[in-house]
């Protein structure tokens, strides 16, 4: 395996910035990578399209830059060259955009993301768009229109989802760093499962302009990586205000990155990390269990006052979230209708009408979990079940908002097992939808309030990655990168490096080309 | 809260727009049915005197200067039409037998 696929964001920013490796070559070897072990049948599918042309070129440009020196140098962005892959849920001019759908297949977008416009801005090569469940709507990426993506610890098991294909990415050394979106969990469960970092931002701090909205009081664009350092790295670039998105929030970006070099010294004196009583135990396997046990150890040992918080309301918050993000998907998907954009299907027989043609469109075009979301959605919005529904589970909203505050005085950070299971076998759930939304029992209930989360490795069970999660208030996304990096520093002390580093080799023989 | 019924089914799929075959509407009401009996907990917990909460951060409204910012060409708006005439998106009749 070439090494440099091997470093982390920051260390191969510093080896480019230091001129001993081009930017050609850093994408270059990923682009072997993806060839090696993305595609055929047993292959990770994490890409769902490889950007290989425009990725080297924008490179070469960030060498060409470096290489005559001076003042254009000297301003390149400190992530200038380093490569990211992109969630295909986010709008890319030149790349085609699917939200992992047949009905934008072949569809390209007339427009970039915001973040996609800084990432230009920042000269960082876009590698490729990256598998997710349909319009993001799943927890193990098994709901892709285009296959499923594996999970690189273990081939038979899912990655997590929706963004099982930036988590996969990163984990398999396929990109270094990616974007991500997060409704439910869609960042920190694949996150959990595949031994990486990912981060869901304050609902606001990261513009969704250009993220193809799912459930639009929920969704949050966030970064994707193998550190928690490169994580702040990534999430300081894609921060920060934006006019064309009016849920943005008018605030500079928190001092993210300094905040994840303090964590790294270890030291989490007088930080207060409050255990969710509610978020442990039954339905949590025992192997995930012992692990975040063994986290809050290394935590009381490095100076953290562990305190037991309970958030009662959260038995609700799963039900509450299911009536909540169909209502806003039934929504937000209307537009889906072989009109303006997209696949349009005729019917095969009777009058040509448009009400007929938006009724075929959209049965060939959605598979069956987004169907299943929109036509939940139109019954918990429809006359006579409004306040039932909808209307109580706004209500639930409020009561997890306050259960987050009363934690909140008695805690700096909330922790919390990201999931309750290690990676399940392909296959395993996709009959049994509330098996798979249970998934998400832990992570709801921040998107719930909006406050921001971070996964990070927390050990192996079964051979497999158990995430730990911290939870902050609104706006503090910077004590994530505090507890999160001390939590990171003293796990990987004690296994003498990165949990990736006991992922097995993927075998590149039996892997064929790129899909 | 009662329980969904296939009928139900049929009507939220029409309202949705979405053409469901019998088999699909069979499955589609087993498991609404399942997810609907899991999620109704919500309206125990939601008694009259809480507020609703929309959004997760509240919001005021965003104004900006009344003026032409950056649009999209016709020509950008239609590249992924599915059907078109002219600078005009082209879809089927509206009315049936029109």
């Amino acid at each position: 395996m070439n090494e440099l696929i091997h470093l982390s964001a920051t260390e191969l920013a510093a080896k480019l910035r230091s001129g001993e490796v081009t930017s050609v070559a850093a994408v270059q070897a990923h682009l072997d990578r993806i060839a090696e072990v993305d595609g055929g049948e047993r292959g990770i599918h994490a890409f769902l399209y490889v950007n290989t042309e425009e990725a080297l070129a924008v490179a070469a440009e960030v060498d060409a830059i470096r290489a005559a020196g001076g003042a254009a140098a000297e301003a390149l962005h400190p992530l200038a060259g380093v490569p990211i892959a992109i969630k295909d849920l986010i709008v890319t001019k030149g790349q085609p955009t699917t939200a992992a759908s047949k009905m934008l297949e072949g569809w390209m977008s007339p427009y970039d993301a915001t973040v996609i416009t800084k990432i230009r801005a920042a000269k960082l090569p876009m590698l490729g768009k990256t598998n997710l469940d349909e319009f993001a709507m799943g927890s193990s990426t098994e709901h892709s229109a285009y296959g499923p993506t594996r999970n690189p610890w273990d081939l038979d098991r899912i990655p997590g989802g929706s963004g099982g294909g930036s988590a996969a990415a990163v984990a398999a050394y396929e990109a270094p760093l990616a974007l991500g979106t997060d409704t439910g969990g869609s960042i920190r469960q694949p996150g959990a499962v595949t031994g990486t970092v990912g981060v869901k931002p304050t609902y606001g701090g990261v513009s969704r302009y250009g993220a193809i909205a799912m459930a639009s009081s929920l969704d949050q664009i966030g970064p994707v990586a193998r550190t928690v350092l490169d994580s702040a790295y990534l999430h300081e670039l894609i921060g920060g205000h934006d006019a064309a998105d009016s849920t943005s929030l008018d605030e500079p970006v928190p001092a993210l990155i300094a905040s994840a070099e303090a964590g790294a010294r270890g030291d989490m004196t007088g930080v207060r990390v409050g255990v969710i009583k509610e978020l442990q135990g039954e339905g949590y396997q025992a192997g995930v269990q012992a692990r975040f046990d063994e986290s809050l150890d290394a935590l009381r040992g490095a100076g953290a006052e562990i305190v037991e918080v309970s958030c009662p309301n959260f038995k609700y918050a799963l039900g509450a979230y299911y009536l909540i993000m169909p209502s806003e998907v039934s929504s937000n998907l209307a537009k889906f209708d072989g009109v303006r954009f997209g696949t349009r299907v005729l019917p095969e027989s009777g009058p040509l009408t448009i009400e007929r043609v938006m009724a075929a469109t959209r049965a060939a075009g959605f598979g069956e979990e987004v169907k299943r979301r929109i036509i939940l959605g139109t019954y918990a919005l429809s006359a006579g079940y409004y306040d039932a529904y909808y209307g109580s589970a706004q209500k639930v909203r409020t009561l997890i908002q306050r259960d987050f505050d009363a934690a909140f005085e008695l805690a700096d950070v909330l922790i919390s097992p990201t999931s309750p299971t290690v990676a399940f076998k392909l296959g395993s759930k996709t009959d049994d939808p509330l098996a798979m939304y249970l998934n998400d029992v832990a992570t709801i209930p921040a998107n719930m309030a909006g406050i921001p989360g971070i996964t990070v490795p927390g050990g192996l069970s079964e051979g497999l990655p158990v995430g730990i999660q911290f939870l902050a208030p609104a706006r503090e996304d910077a004590r994530l990168y505090r507890a999160g990096a001390a939590l990171e520093k003293l796990l990987e002390d004690k296994w003498g490096g990165r949990l990736l580093d006991q992922a097995p080799e993927l075998s590149v023989a039996t892997t064929g080309g790129v899909a | 809260m009662s329980a969904i019924s296939r009928e139900d089914v049929a009507h939220l799929a029409q309202l949705a727009h979405i053409e469901m075959s019998d088999a699909e509407l069979d499955k589609m009401t087993g498991e609404l049915g399942v997810i609907v009996e899991s999620i109704a907990s919500v309206s125990e917990a939601a008694s009259i005197d809480i507020p609703a909460t929309s959004h997760p951060i509240p919001l005021t409204n965003v104004f900006r200067e009344d003026v032409v910012g950056p649009t999209l060409s016709a020509k950008e708006a239609l590249m992924n039409a599915p059907d078109s005439v002219d600078t005009r998106f082209k879809v089927p009749a509206i009315l049936d037998g029109e």
